[in-house]
């Protein structure tokens, strides 16, 4: 029976063929590994294999150029932006993206990020939003919730002595520059759907010109939040997307 | 009265055995594997069952991108 259905004709979901077959080296259940593959799959329905040219970061994505074949560069830490503002005005006719992380985007790179944004390079900035310092081993970032705990603030973050967690989204929507600003998650499959479309969108301005678009995708860390992966979607499910709301907060 | 019926491949040297996909699986189709690990000592995702419809919801949050969906009608 199942010799039967494995047929080409019978086909429905594959890996995108722009994903190499090399093994991510994310941990178990990372939220990259979607993120990834919507990429992949989106640059290879917009038929922009060709035309793809990616920033990676420093953090746990900086061997995203391992795995999507597509041109890429690597940026400093936290100036992805800046290194796609000049692949961009060098490169008019590609479709230049960022991809990065919290402590990339929200910490190092603040300034970058938001003079990017705000001067309407035609790029989209892809941030993936964990709460917390994945690579370096779950130390508290500028997005880590009030309350959260971390190994830097074991018990939880207090906003009297860390501050308050930073919601940079909703700041950039709040500039001239930027086209489209986008909040989703990859929990589940209706929000891998989702996302998928926001990707579509944000590349499709990207190439009209029509301003910066930056995707936050609010994604887990089990590893670093000590959670399997189906109790982090769960718990993200359940605190995070209080603070971190789902779904389009500006779209020219 | 036709029906759907579909199945997974699941490239099980590429697991890591999150099991995203055992709970996404809405006909419990999916389970790990409980006295085999690949090469890396992860304990990955097989068939359990012939429930399978072919809805592509484990390979959509499979973050390794190691499960091919194939659906037909019988």
């Amino acid at each position: 029976m199942t010799d039967e259905i494995i047929k080409p004709e019978n086909l429905v979901y594959k890996k995108p063929s722009l994903l190499n077959d090399e093994t991510m080296h994310y941990c178990p259940g990372c939220s990259h590994g979607v993120v990834h593959k919507l990429i992949a799959e989106t640059i290879e329905e917009m038929g922009l294999q060709e035309k793809a040219i990616g920033v990676s970061p420093v953090g746990c994505a900086v061997f995203a150029y391992r795995y999507i074949d597509i041109d890429w560069q690597e940026a400093a830490h936290g100036r992805a932006p800046a290194l796609a503002t000049a692949c961009k005005r060098l490169w008019p006719d590609r479709l230049v993206f960022s991809y990065q992380g919290d402590g990339d985007f929200a910490c190092i790179g603040t300034a970058e990020s938001l003079h990017t944004l705000n001067r309407g390079e035609h790029i989209t900035m892809i941030f993936v939003n964990n709460a917390i310092y994945g690579m370096t081993g779950g130390q508290m970032a500028p997005t880590t919730l009030v309350g959260m705990k971390t190994v830097t603030c074991p018990y939880g973050r207090d906003p009297r002595i860390h501050g308050y967690p930073l919601n940079i989204t909703e700041l950039a929507a709040h500039l001239e520059g930027t086209a489209y600003v986008t909040r989703q998650s990859v929990h589940s499959a209706a929000a891998i759907r989702r996302a998928k479309k926001a990707f579509r969108h944000a590349f499709e301005n990207s190439m009209q010109g029509k301003g910066s678009n930056l995707i936050e995708i609010v994604g887990t860390c089990s590893s670093g939040w000590k959670m399997t992966p189906v109790k982090a979607n769960q718990w993200m499910e359940e605190h995070m997307f209080d603070f971190y709301k789902i779904g389009d907060l500006k779209d020219k | 009265m036709s029906k759907i019926v579909g199945t997974v491949v699941i490239d099980t040297a590429k697991c890591k055995g999150c099991g995203l996909c055992v709970h996404a699986c809405p006909t419990k189709t999916l389970g790990l594997s409980s006295n085999e690990v690949n090469h890396k000592g992860y304990a990955f995702a097989v068939v359990a069952n012939d429930a399978c419809i072919g809805c592509a919801s484990c390979g959509l949050v499979c973050p390794d991108a190691c499960i091919s969906v194939y659906r037909t009608k019988i």
